[in-house]
């Protein structure tokens, strides 16, 4: 197991936002965490990545391992640097006034100017063409899309080997996010862990091998994918009939 | 008249110096914390008194130094003290507030009590009594036409050029700068990159700091009588150019303390001296006034 999150509790002040959630990721899954607004997906993403409140929340109980050893007390830029875990996070939150190429090279803080960084700028400029294409542009004057792609390129560029991904089509046309889930597909092959959130059920179901639905601070239902879709709880609640 | 215009420009470029030097500080610390760093007109002041007791020590030493050499072991040591200074305050008063998440407000009157504290401290500790800065230097005047200038004077304003353009290149070329241009748009997605948050503050203090005390140096060196509150009022003053330059902006800082100096020294050559503060504020209420957002600032704007 890569990723173990153990009977987590977390709180926003002392509203209590999961009531005792576990799951786990293998390495080179494709796992997605499904459910509605308010079912605690992204507080689970920004309990693992150590977000501080007033964004983030406070964990009063239960644990998350990496690896099999604890994450949850190490400071928070470790994830990426230590543990090489990435989270492109819901609303992108992109330096937009930075150049594209700037917050590419800021996610490269705490990698050493080597080779593979070189190979990882070509690769992220292969994978989304307009990165390279916009590369010297403010990235707040790029597109809506445009800025979710500049996220997940900046998630690969720190090195990671495990990306976790807060609606990565939320603000994408169809073609888009089309795109973008074949690119997700591609960096799997290649060896990329992903912890996936999508309101999209369907398109998150088709997409990850397995599944976790969430509903108010708990974890509903899990499985392999094929079996989440057919499910008929499932399916009455998020995927509509 | 035109040889007295320049003569004002040039002593303006100089009293300018000052204000930037202190000014990019205050911008700086705002651009990566949001916070206005009121007690860092008193670092100048802290810097000006370091700079007197390492040139005193260094004056009452055995070794027969000569000025200059004291002066080049001055600079360095300064900025590297008063550095010290900014980073123990940060981490003794800033941060705990923003590690328990603290409104900003308390941030702010908690910076002013610190200025309060270096200042009062100093009176306590030192004494009331003033302390005069050693000559370290040889004055050297030029004359060039009928427009004086002394080695000083030019070596100031060649100072504030280049730590502006030094500065520059940290904030436009390395990942540290590129962090702390970042942090001041996007705080949450800091640590997202793998950077530590409190070191990028870190740079950032000692980089305002030092310059903070570079510019008591050379203050203390123009005009050379000390006092504990020596800070208080051209501390002020450098925050107030820069926001009229544009606060986060380093170009703005820069340019504001420039501006800030030519209008006080245009207002006296041409008014009383007493009315020198009233037009030289009176100007920058009208420019903000005019621009909110100071000469160099935008306003943010977000995309959904």
């Amino acid at each position: 197991m890569l990723l173990e999150i153990k009977d987590l509790y977390v709180k926003y002040g002392n509203i209590e936002a999961l009531h005792g959630i576990s799951f786990h990721v293998n390495k080179g899954e494709i796992v997605t965490l499904i459910g509605s607004n308010g079912a605690g997906k992204t507080t689970t993403l920004h309990a693992i990545t150590r977000v501080p409140p007033p964004e983030g929340s406070t964990v009063s109980g239960g644990d998350i391992l990496y690896k099999g050893k604890s994450i949850l007390k190490v400071p928070a830029h470790t994830i990426v640097s230590d543990y090489n875990i990435a989270l492109a996070p819901e609303g992108r939150h992109i330096f937009g006034n930075l150049t594209v190429e700037e917050n590419l090279k800021l996610a490269t803080y705490s990698r050493p100017d080597d080779e593979n960084q070189q190979k990882d700028y070509e690769r992220v400029y292969d994978l989304f063409p307009k990165m390279a294409e916009r590369r010297y542009q403010r990235s707040e004057t790029l597109s809506g899309g445009e800025q979710q792609m500049l996220s997940v390129s900046r998630a690969i560029m720190t090195a990671c080997n495990f990306i976790l991904l807060d609606e990565p089509s939320m603000g994408l046309s169809p073609l888009l996010m089309y795109d973008m889930f074949r690119v997700l597909k591609q960096l799997n092959e290649e060896g990329m862990t992903i912890l996936l959130i999508e309101q999209n059920a369907n398109l998150a179901l088709k997409f990850a091998h397995r599944g976790y639905v969430m509903d108010t601070g708990e974890i509903v239902a899990q499985g392999p994918s094929a079996e989440l879709m057919n499910n008929p709880e499932v399916k009455k609640a998020y995927l509509g009939g | 008249m035109l040889d007295s215009i320049f003569q004002n420009l040039f002593n303006a470029l100089q009293w300018g110096s000052f204000y930037s030097l202190i000014a990019l500080g205050y911008t700086l610390v705002y651009g990566v914390l949001r916070l206005i760093n009121f007690a860092h007109g008193d670092i100048f002041m802290v810097g000006a008194y370091i700079a007197f007791f390492l040139a005193m020590f260094f004056l009452q030493g055995d070794g027969g130094l000569s000025g200059p050499v004291i002066l080049a072991m001055v600079i360095p040591l300064t900025m590297i003290l008063t550095s010290v200074c900014g980073v123990a305050l940060e981490r003794i008063a800033y941060r705990p507030l923003r590690r328990k998440g603290a409104n900003r407000l308390y941030v702010v009157i908690t910076a002013l009590m610190c200025g309060l504290i270096l200042e009062n401290g100093n009176l306590a500790f030192l004494g009331a009594s003033r302390k005069s800065f050693p000559e370290l230097i040889d004055k050297v005047v030029y004359n060039i036409g009928s427009i004086s200038m002394t080695n000083l004077k030019i070596g100031v304003i060649l100072s504030s050029i280049l730590v502006y353009f030094v500065l520059n290149a940290i904030i436009s070329k390395t990942r540290i700068g590129m962090a702390m241009r970042g942090i001041s748009y996007d705080k949450f997605a800091i640590p997202l990159m793998g950077i530590p948050i409190d070191t990028i503050i870190m740079v950032t203090f000692i980089l305002g700091s030092s310059l903070a005390g570079l510019a008591g140096i050379l203050f203390a060196m123009s005009y050379p009588v000390l006092d504990p509150f020596m800070g208080a009022l051209i501390g002020w003053k450098a925050f107030i150019a820069a926001v009229v330059g544009g606060i986060g902006d380093i170009k703005g800082a820069f340019v504001g303390g420039f501006l800030l100096g030519i209008v006080e020294i245009l207002a006296m050559a041409i008014f009383p001296s007493t009315f020198r503060d009233l037009i030289a504020f009176s100007i920058l209420m009208i420019i903000l006034v005019i621009k909110p957002t100071g000469l160099f600032g935008i306003a943010k704007s977000t995309k959904i």
